[in-house]
């Protein structure tokens, strides 16, 4: 059997203390130890993007990263969004914009799209193109997350002035 | 955009309304099949066949088995006897099921790269995985069948001795590779020739893909105390697969249930069972749950890609442009066992866009050492359309005829017998080509350096049975369940449908997927029959459910039920309206008591046929020292008839081009001997957001006139026109004709390097 060991990190802005397996990514810490089963697995070598989510901040694959490495950090998956029942707006944007078909890989994008209008609040389409291309999408063709993504830096703007 | 049918305006039909289902899947909370995990469950692996061919001489599991947490080992042994061997447990496409459970797990032989042969419960996926490495599987490596051309050769090996060619001539005597053999004539094809001013002959291949949902496969199934399976998983089609593995598991089908859970896309490729099959010989070992996730490899490797194929076509035609004679000859491959029928029917089909004087098709099934091919949108049809729609792009060049001049004038017109004898529906073809021809798509000037291509796409659907039904509750809200498995805005296409007969807004009516306990048989989500069949059985179960309504509030009005109006939520009677009750009244009055509960069911099927039709139009550049294209704008016509919801329907035109567009220039399977050595999503390589336009989605044409809503399908066609509409942008903008899909850039550089070495064929 393989040797278990305490965790401690932050998750959606609470504190967690879990027993985890060393082998174990964060996506499978995620997802199997702690029930949060927004994060998606597309294909656990880094080529999908569909387990985007942000640690400290910044985004990250979390089939690429161990969930050792996770000590003291602070993670945001898709659950941490939303306000209670109140939508974040780039979640909003991608309903509005129908830049969903089957869903499986909105979780993710939805990731990289808040990581990204953090850095770039008003990305041309080429800079959205860029900056999601680590995000495999099969069902939309792109058009419609694009349009999402354009249309969520117009409300995240106008929520900030 | 207000939608009319027979003069009548729609008030929800037509609305491009947000999903009903969308915030829970944007705030993570929908449950797709991996997210599901029952208390007590354990997690299976498959071990896989490293041989494209081999016998399998022994297997031992005694090591993994003494491995803590290994639970139960399986293997092809476990398997009870096959009592209907010979069963179509296909659906959609014909296959056995002896073939079908030998391509699931293996027995005696294993017959391609990644076929099962055994496979582990634990009470950890590590523990699992751990195990697979301690099952000692000796083979017997045999003659390996990877190429469907030499498959056909009287000298190849034989993958299945007792297999015979099928053909309206019966079977053939001698053991073949050759499945399938159809054969479609008219008209005399060696006159037709020689009336023909020009002759084009020409040869295509097209490489085998996946379909690429972005969700690996997954299941966890469990088995009660009393012998009852209960399955939960990512299914298009979850009365199929009951009825598949009660067939090879022999169960009754009362024992076998089905709950379809989110489906993370499918394409065809989630139509039959995959992990299902050696995960329930495991539950029925252990007496828990047991949950499989497929892992990104053994999605390439096992699951079912869409077939490689080879094809061959000759056009002759007058110097108009008329063509005087058509022959094609198409190979697919089926993979380890016979069933891609639907394919060469499916390309047969397609041929009927065309007038030819004289007509021969020849289509052939080949079983190889792959794994089982599968439908994926339009089932072969890209195929289809490739070779044909480059053929017709080159007759245009050599006659110096617009391209789309010369398919309006050979273009069928509804009611034309089609290729396969059948009555052609309407289409709306050469009016919609003519739409094309005139739009700034096609008809502005082209930038220096670019080149335009169009190709057509036309095939029929809405074949099958589907089932839903509508309860009332006490408050006047409505509860729909649909037998169709949502694949991208299934539920708010049909709460649209049932909101708009029985009056009321789309927030009064809630719909779920059933699950196969809980609603009547419905089959598959595919062949783009949900909008169609599936509505159809939506609109008869609300029109149902509004007739018991008025026969209520008649019987509280103490009219006939002729006499009852309904309009705005409230019946009434014709002549008095004074004399009137309220929908949530009646309800009230009705659903928990007096007569009780009011529950409408529409059953739809044996519809008649409906035709979709795309054209695209592609323009591109072509970096003549890296072969590289790039797809510079990407224009999308298509006819949805009656577009229930507007914006879900380019979603699937765009979708679809999309999908298309990979298949031209980038994906495709790389063997080494029947080895697949690019099984993962960097070597496999799918459009990125770096490899598309923006896709233009326009509609075009009329509603159907088949069927009671006038809706068309939507879902595949779109996949169909972008093979040939990118390999003729190639040759406008280069002047070099690809014959190979994907026209990847090494394709496309070392073909304008012969062409530029002057030996331009
Ligand atoms: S699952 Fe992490 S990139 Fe695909
Ligand atoms: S919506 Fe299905 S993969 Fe993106």
């Amino acid at each position: 059997m393989r040797q278990r060991r305490l965790l401690g990190l932050e998750v959606n802005g609470t504190a967690a203390q879990i027993a985890v397996d060393p082998s174990q990514t964060l996506l499978q810490v995620l997802r199997d130890e702690l029930s949060l089963t927004g994060t998606k697995e597309g294909c656990s070598n880094g080529n999908c993007g569909a387990c985007t989510v942000l640690v400290d901040g910044v985004s990250v694959l979390s089939c690429l990263t161990l969930g050792m490495e996770m000590e003291g950090k602070s993670v945001l998956t898709v659950e941490g969004l939303a306000q209670g029942t109140r939508l974040h707006p780039v979640q909003q944007a991608y309903i509005e914009e129908a830049g969903l078909q089957c869903g499986y890989c909105t979780p993710g994008l939805i990731m990289s799209t808040v990581y990204l209008l953090k850095r770039i609040p008003n990305p041309t389409e080429q800079e959205i193109r860029l900056n999601l291309a680590g995000n495999l999408c099969r069902c939309t063709g792109y058009d419609k997350i694009i349009r999402s993504v354009q249309s969520a830096a117009k409300m995240l703007q106008e929520v900030q002035s | 955009m207000t939608q009319t049918r027979q003069g009548k305006e729609f008030k929800i039909i037509g609305q491009g309304i947000p999903r009903v289902d969308s915030v829970e899947r944007v705030n993570g909370k929908a449950v797709f099949s991996a997210d599901l995990t029952l208390q007590g469950t354990l997690h299976g692996k498959i071990l896989r066949s490293p041989y494209p061919h081999a016998r399998i001489k022994r297997i031992d599991a005694a090591k993994a088995l003494q491995l803590p947490g290994v639970k139960a080992v399986i293997t092809g042994a476990d398997l009870p006897p096959l009592v209907q061997d010979t069963a179509n447990v296909g659906g959609e496409t014909a296959v056995q099921a002896g073939y079908m459970r030998q391509f699931l797990l293996a027995e005696d032989r294993a017959l391609f790269h990644g076929h099962p042969v055994a496979a582990v419960a634990a009470t950890t996926p590590q523990i699992a995985e751990d195990a697979l490495s301690l099952i000692e599987v000796e083979y017997e490596p045999l003659p390996v069948v990877d190429d469907i051309l030499e498959a056909m050769k009287p000298d190849s090996p034989v993958i299945h001795p007792e297999l015979r060619t099928k053909s309206l001539a019966g079977a053939s005597k001698d053991p073949t590779n050759v499945a399938l053999h159809v054969v479609a004539e008219r008209g005399d094809l060696a006159k037709g020739f020689e009336d023909a001013d020009l002759v084009i002959e020409r040869e295509y291949f097209v490489d085998m893909v996946h379909q690429g949902y972005i969700e690996p496969q997954a299941c966890t199934v469990v088995v009660d105390s009393d012998g009852h399976m209960t399955m939960y998983n990512s299914t298009q089609a979850a009365f199929r697969q009951k009825i598949q593995i009660a067939t090879l598991l022999d169960m009754p089908q009362s024992k076998v249930k089905v709950v379809p859970l989110e489906i993370g896309g499918g394409f065809g490729g989630k139509s039959p069972t995959v992990p299902e099959l050696p995960t329930a010989l495991l539950a029925l070992k252990t007496g828990q749950p047991v949950k499989t996730v497929l892992s990104r490899t053994e999605v390439f490797l096992a699951t079912g890609p869409a077939p490689d194929s080879y094809s061959y076509v000759k056009i002759g035609a007058k110097r108009n442009g008329q063509i005087t004679a058509l022959q094609a000859k198409y190979v697919l491959n089926c993979g380890c066992v016979p069933g891609a029928g639907l394919t060469i029917n499916n390309i047969l089909v397609g041929y009927s866009l065309y007038k030819a004087g004289a007509f021969r098709f020849d289509g052939y099934e080949v079983v190889t050492n792959k794994s089982r091919t599968l439908p994926y949108r339009a089932p072969g049809m890209p195929n289809g359309a490739f070779a044909i729609e480059s053929a017709m792009d080159e007759l245009a060049q050599a006659l110096g005829i617009d391209p789309l001049d010369l398919r309006i004038l050979n273009a069928s017109e509804d009611g034309d017998i089609m290729t396969d004898g059948k009555k052609l529906p309407s289409t709306g073809l050469k009016a919609t080509l003519k739409q094309v021809k005139a739009h700034p798509a096609w008809a502005s000037p082209l930038l220096p350096g670019r080149g335009r291509g169009v190709a057509v796409g036309m095939r029929l659907e809405g074949a099958g049975v589907s089932s839903a039904h509508i309860t009332a509750n006490t408050d006047g809200t409505f509860n729909l369940v649909i037998g169709s498995v949502d694949l991208t805005g299934t539920r708010t296409t049909m709460v649209q449908i049932a909101a708009e007969t029985l009056g009321i807004d789309v927030s009064d009516i809630s719909v779920s997927v059933g699950d196969t306990d809980s609603v009547g048989f419905t089959d598959g989500s595919w062949g783009s029959r949900i909008t169609y069949v599936t509505g159809a059985a939506v609109l008869k179960a609300a029109q149902e459910t509004l007739r018991q309504l008025k026969e209520r509030a008649a019987l509280r009005l103490r009219v006939e039920p002729s006499a009852i109006e309904y309009r705005d939520r409230v019946f009434y009677v014709a002549d008095n309206p004074e004399q009137r009750i309220s929908l949530a009244d009646l309800c009230r009055a009705n659903v928990g008591q007096g007569a009780g509960a009011i529950i409408g069911y529409g059953v739809a099927g044996g519809m008649q046929l409906v035709s979709s039709l795309a054209v695209h139009v592609g323009e591109v550049e072509v970096d003549r020292e890296t072969g590289k294209v790039y797809v510079v704008k990407y224009t999308a016509f298509q006819n949805p008839g009656l577009a229930i919801n507007p914006v879900e329907v380019q979603g699937q035109m765009q979708g679809g081009a999309a999908q298309g567009v990979g298949w031209a220039l980038w994906e495709g399977y790389y063997w080494n001997k029947g080895q697949l050595v690019n099984a993962n999503f960097l070597d496999y390589r799918m459009p990125t957001f770096l490899d598309l336009p923006m896709i233009d989605a326009v509609f075009v044409g009329e509603p159907a006139k088949e069927g009671p809503l006038g809706v068309r399908g939507v879902g595949e066609i779109s996949i169909v026109p972008p093979l040939p509409a990118i390999g003729n942008a190639i040759s406008a903008a280069t002047g070099v004709r690809m014959t190979q899909a994907p026209m990847t850039s090494q394709r496309v550089l070392s073909a304008l390097q012969q062409h530029n070495g002057g030996s331009s064929s």
